[in-house]
């Protein structure tokens, strides 16, 4: 009862601190010198009309790259976890058949959702969108694929080389903007192109591409881990 | 005009911190206590979002919409949407660890209370 009382208290504290955050706080009327910079600049100078996917891949590009490393160091992490000989009852355990209309479902819809998938990573640089954000519908997609069919063996050597040769080449691409452009990552390796086609933007759709790639074979990786 | 469209993703962000909050220090089962983790988590990226909302903004996205010239004076601010994106991922990657985590646990105390751990507690 006290510990219940605690936790009241706690939740109650912490509810006071957030009203006087929100009660303090009044909306933006205008943007900050960095955030008009980015605005103007990502256009122009790197030829994305995604601002936010410019910021990400370009302008924080570095940060970019540390969180494709927690990304894959959970992958591993998660493989070391739950890679020992499954529990004895666990073995014995019976594989529900899927139903039938998950089964006939994923057949119509599987396909859709990885084309969706790539849509969503090639487009990162024209709209809504972007590595990150494709690579999770991708690995959704194997979600579905793993309700579907119980008996499907994701096949880990090749998505870790797929996964570990994308990665090699992020920072490949990473190296050569050193040597051909201004830094570590810079997107001007690659000509601007026209503004808002497929192919513009300088190296981001690439680094985009490589992103996705990385992202939806780390995410099924892991995915497929749980399911032991 | 009303409530600004800010204040309300913030109450709303908040409230979901609270409620993360309240289930993880009441719940005794481990799957639930990862559950209010992640709606904190969830709701710190919605306050996130709501601090970068411009009045009259819209999504920082170069098109017919908004043209370039018109990118300063019409858009949201595009960098704490960024930095959500980079949220989520490291959200994900410390929920997948968890449940990991969770797995084992069960595996050796066949049991997701953490009743079961009182003895690591120090």
């Amino acid at each position: 009862m006290t510990k219940r009382v605690f936790s009241l208290f706690a939740v109650l504290v912490f509810a006071v601190i957030f009203a006087g955050i929100v009660g303090g706080y009044s909306e933006r009327r205008t943007l900050s010198p960095l955030a008009q910079h980015y605005l103007a600049s990502v256009p122009q100078d790197l030829g994305a009309a995604n601002i936010v996917t410019g910021i990400l891949i370009t302008y924080r590009g570095f940060d970019t790259l540390g969180e494709v490393a927690v990304l894959f160091m959970v992958a591993a992490g998660v493989g070391i976890l739950l890679d020992g000989s499954p529990a004895p009852e666990r073995q014995a355990r019976e594989d529900r058949a899927p139903s039938e209309l998950v089964e006939n479902g994923a057949r119509v819809i599987l396909p859709i959702i990885f084309l969706f998938g790539a849509y969503v990573i090639m487009n990162g640089h024209l709209s809504a969108g972007g590595g990150f954000q494709g690579g999770a519908v991708v690995a959704s997609g194997v979600m579905l694929l793993m309700l579907a069919r119980p008996g499907a063996q994701l096949h880990h050597g090749f998505l870790s080389v797929t996964e570990s040769l994308a990665g090699v080449v992020y920072v490949a691409l990473g190296i050569l903007g050193l040597w051909l452009a201004d830094g570590f990552l810079d997107s001007h390796i690659l000509p601007k192109g026209e503004f808002g086609t497929l192919v513009s933007a300088g190296a981001i759709p690439v680094i985009s591409a490589l992103l996705g790639i990385k992202v939806g074979a780390e995410l099924s990786v892991v995915i497929d881990r749980f399911r032991r | 005009m009303g409530l600004p469209l800010s204040h309300i993703l913030m109450v709303t962000g908040f409230a979901l911190v609270l409620i993360g909050l309240w289930g993880m220090l009441t719940h005794r089962n481990i799957l639930r206590i990862i559950i209010g983790f992640s709606l904190i988590d969830t709701g710190l990226h919605l306050v996130m979002v709501a601090t970068g909302y411009v009045t009259g903004g819209t999504a920082p996205i170069v098109d017919k919409a908004l043209p370039a010239a018109e990118a300063t004076a019409r858009s949201v601010d595009p960098i704490p949407s960024a930095l959500v994106v980079t949220a989520i991922v490291i959200g994900f990657s410390v929920t997948a660890v968890m449940l990991a985590f969770a797995i084992r646990i069960h595996d050796a105390r066949k049991t997701l209370s953490i009743d079961a751990l009182t003895e690591s507690q120090w």
